[in-house]
């Protein structure tokens, strides 16, 4: 088993008492020298094990290797050369089950911090602009290519096919760039000002961007196809599942779209400085167990709440959130409720809600995703007053697009049957890539996907490429994970 | 930035602008509405489509001053702009000829039921429509509707002008008369759809109406619209605004469209710095 010398570098983070009652960065990152010890940690591996790890096969011992000579444009260079929103990935990927999983001191519980370098490097670049050399774009192809969203999966493949020389137009629903990370991401583990840099630098790339443009009702996918060469589906799952419980429209009653699309695309968190208002609650339950359910329920807190429960019907280890961010939730205060299911909504004679009844649940043999399925406890029933509950199950692509688009197969959860390894969907000169194709999943994931696209689209718009719509093979189709 | 070409105070609180959006008026059609918002601070709100010139490429929007949003955007002049735009959203009225259509429209509602009585017209309906506001001072486009229908109706709250009473007044008469209705339409505020529906479900003729939930985006992604229709939950901006009246769960609706009372209160003494509240 490898040992280091010296262990993993910590970061520094903002105390759990005075985070939670602000809406600023946690995680504060690496200084130089925290850095430099950091990567001076690395072996260098010949076989690099990290890089399979990372979606977008990032030259990691590459970049930190540049970070140890002291080559901080060199180490932006090696980045942004596979991923070029290294930002946003620094902060938001689960590095612990990607490429920090595969690094050689993993099993000592001492891998290499790669996630956190990534992003000393991105920050240095956002201070250093000048000192870095522009990504250079290749001659003009003269074909146009339509992205519609503009998430990460978006971003990506505009951004390399830029690069490729294509003309490419972003089209975006709602009236800001960078879908999830805008909307859904709460500024204290990614601020927007962070997704903003990045995608001023793709827009910098020549990316042109059409905001308040909903695809599927002012212009259908056929309708793009008339005007572009391609067209390239980055339009994620925004759908928000509910259970179908009694009360479950009761007021006080939110998605986890909602409550963070108010309290982070409209900042409701400065409210009336911003005019968006969110219902803030004294008592507040989430439902979930993922990074959705984390950030709803970390975003009450700083809102006020004086008490926020997490509510998930398995127990802590099955818990789909990533560890640090539950381990963050757990030193703010957050309460957790393990074993456990929402049976109905209760509300006053206003229908106002006032409590959540749950029911006790225990976990019986694995189901089909090799985790335990949870049971109810028949009579095990309790009530837990709150004023705002926040759903957080889960979401499934939005029909806009594929109901106005009759040659585009889906699978049985909204998603897009896609050939996996070139994005090509069931439509000739349609691409797909990300949530809309895999239900939620992560970033990082969604990046992998657009980029194998782009590389199949650039065949394509060269004319290698000879039988559109005649082969795929079709993605697993498995249900997406809560 | 969509840039507001006219703007005309139609009656007390209530005001008209034409702003240029080429591709919304390309693709408008009735009973659509889209999402804007006023400032780069601002709120997202939905506003109907009341008139599109495809030719001239602009929307017309009629809106009643119901808070801090609808305030704000009252101030604005014509040359300035409106800086985000959404539209045109939601399913479009159906339309075909049903034979004799009643359509009810409350206060500012005059203005969006308009292209609806239009299209109905060209699709060889008999119109009836049926208007009420509070008082005279909010009336509009009395001359304009008269002529596009084949029968106007008028009520006022307090007498004012034509029948003093409510709109489910004249409607009831209308059912109870010898003319058989065929589908009633009505747009205006929640509490008047809740009584139009509960007028006309004793006969059981098909009553439309046009929710208005509080929104955020509007495209289906936050599920803040949602209402409860025939027991089912449907998300008012993509699978309405328009739903079987009768099935409506009209007390749900008024329940969510109160729930940031405190807060727009807050922002309007704010914004207007009167220290007064304003509730219409
Ligand atoms: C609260 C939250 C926390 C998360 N935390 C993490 C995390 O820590 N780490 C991680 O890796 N992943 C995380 N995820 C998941 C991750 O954000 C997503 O997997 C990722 O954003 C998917 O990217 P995408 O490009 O496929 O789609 P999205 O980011 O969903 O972007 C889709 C975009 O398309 C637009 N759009 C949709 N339909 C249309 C249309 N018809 N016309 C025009 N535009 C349209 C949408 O408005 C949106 O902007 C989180 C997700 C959420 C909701
Ligand atoms: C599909 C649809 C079409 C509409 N068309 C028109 C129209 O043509 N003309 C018109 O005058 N009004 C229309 N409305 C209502 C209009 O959107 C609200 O009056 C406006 O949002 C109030 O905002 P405010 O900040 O001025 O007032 P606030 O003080 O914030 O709110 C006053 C009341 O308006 C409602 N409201 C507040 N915010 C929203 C929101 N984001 N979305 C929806 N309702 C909200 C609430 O019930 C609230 O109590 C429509 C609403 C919908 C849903
Ligand atoms: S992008 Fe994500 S997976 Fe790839 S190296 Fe960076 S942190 Fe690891
Ligand atoms: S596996 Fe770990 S130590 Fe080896 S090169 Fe990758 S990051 Fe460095
Ligand atoms: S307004 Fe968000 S889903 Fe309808």
């Amino acid at each position: 088993m490898n040992k280091p010398k010296i262990n993993r570098v910590e970061m520094p983070r903002q105390k759990a008492d005075k985070r939670k009652g602000n809406f600023n960065e946690v995680a504060q990152g690496y200084t130089h020298e925290m850095a430099k010890t950091e990567a001076s940690r690395c072996l260098q591996c010949k076989k690099y094990p990290c890089i399979k790890g990372c979606p977008v096969n990032i030259d990691i011992p590459g970049f930190i290797k540049a970070i140890r000579d002291d080559d901080l444009p060199g180490a932006v260079g090696v980045l942004k050369k596979d991923n070029i929103l290294p930002g946003i990935c620094g902060r938001v990927c689960p590095q612990e089950t990607q490429c920090e999983e595969l690094c050689v001191f993993n099993k000592s519980g001492n891998a290499i911090a790669i996630g956190r370098l990534e992003r000393f490097v991105a920050d240095w670049e956002l201070k250093n602009k000048d000192k870095v050399k522009p990504v250079a774009v290749s001659r003009s192809t003269g074909k146009k290519v339509a992205v519609v969203g503009s998430g990460p999966a978006s971003l990506t493949i505009a951004a390399d096919l830029a690069r490729m020389g294509h003309d490419v137009t972003l089209f975006e629903a709602l009236h800001t760039t960078g879908g999830v990370l805008i909307y859904g991401i709460p500024d204290f583990r990614l601020p927007s000002e962070i997704v903003g840099e990045e995608v001023d630098n793709i827009k910098a790339l020549g990316v042109k961007v059409e905001l308040n443009y909903l695809i599927g009702t002012i212009e259908s996918v056929d309708e793009l196809l008339g005007r572009f060469d391609a067209v390239f589906l980055g339009t994620g799952a925004g759908l928000p599942i509910f259970m179908n419980l009694p009360g479950e429209n009761l007021s006080g009653v939110y998605s986890a779209n909602e409550f963070l699309t108010r309290v982070n695309l409209m900042q409701a968190y400065r409210f009336p400085e911003y005019h968006t208002p969110v219902k803030v609650g004294k008592q507040v339950a989430v439902i979930g167990g993922g990074n959705v359910a984390m950030d709803a329920a970390r975003s009450a807190l700083r809102l006020g709440a004086d008490k926020v429960y997490v509510v998930y019907r398995r127990s802590e280890a099955e818990m789909p959130a990533r560890r640090e961010e539950v381990e963050n939730a757990y030193e703010e205060g957050i309460e957790f409720i393990f074993l456990a299911n929402p049976t109905r909504f209760l509300g006053d004679e206003k229908k106002v809600l006032k409590a959540i009844e749950c029911i006790r649940m225990e976990l019986g043999e694995p189901d089909s995703s090799g985790r335990r399925r949870p049971l109810p406890v028949s009579g095990s029933e309790f009530t837990l007053d709150v004023d705002v509950a926040i759903v957080a199950l889960g979401t499934n692509p939005n029909p806009l697009i594929t109901s106005t688009t009759p040659d585009l197969k889906t699978t049985r959860w909204g998603t897009l049957v896609c050939d996996e390894d070139t994005g090509r969907t069931t439509c000739p000169g349609v691409w797909a890539g990300g949530d809309v194709v895999t239900g939620s999943a992560t970033v990082i994931s969604a990046m992998g996907a657009a980029r194998r696209a782009a590389v199949d689209i650039d065949k394509y718009l060269k004319g290698d490429y000879i039988r559109p719509g005649q082969y795929w093979r079709e993605s697993k189709g498995e249900e997406p994970a809560e | 930035m969509y840039k507001i070409l006219e703007t005309k105070n139609l009656a007390k609180s209530i005001y008209l602008f034409r702003i240029e959006a080429p591709l919304i008026a390309s693709k408008a059609r009735a009973g659509q509405f889209v999402v804007l918002r006023v400032s780069p601070k601002g709120e997202r709100i939905p506003l109907t489509l009341a008139e599109w010139d495809p030719q001239r490429g602009t929307i017309t929007i009629v809106f009643m001053i119901a808070g801090a949003t609808t305030c704000q955007l009252s101030k604005l002049k014509e040359g300035d702009n409106i800086t985000d735009m959404l539209g045109p959203l939601g399913n479009p009225t159906e339309i075909t000829n049903y034979g004799t259509v009643a359509c009810v429209a409350g206060g500012f509602a005059i203005a969006v039921i308009r292209p609806v009585v239009k299209a109905l017209k060209e699709a060889g309906n008999r119109v009836i429509s049926i208007v009420g506001v509070r008082t005279r001072d909010l009336l509009f486009w009395e001359e304009e509707l008269r002529k596009e229908s084949d029968e106007l109706i008028l009520t006022t709250d307090d007498g004012s002008y034509g029948r003093k009473g409510m709109v489910t007044d004249p409607l009831k008469e209308l059912l109870e008369g010898p003319e058989s209705i065929n589908r009633v339409i009505a747009i205006g505020p929640t509490v008047m759809m809740k009584f139009i529906s509960l007028t006309t479900k004793p006969s059981g003729i098909k009553t439309i109406t046009s929710l208005n939930p509080i929104m955020v985006d509007g495209t289906g992604m936050c599920g803040c619209c949602r209402v409860s229709v025939g027991g089912e939950t449907k998300f008012a901006c993509v699978d309405g605004p328009e739903f079987d009246g009768h099935l409506v769960d009209w007390d749900e609706l008024m329940s969510r469209q109160s729930t940031y009372l405190d807060q727009e209160n807050h922002a309007y003494k704010c914004l207007t710095g009167t220290g007064e509240e304003h509730r219409s």
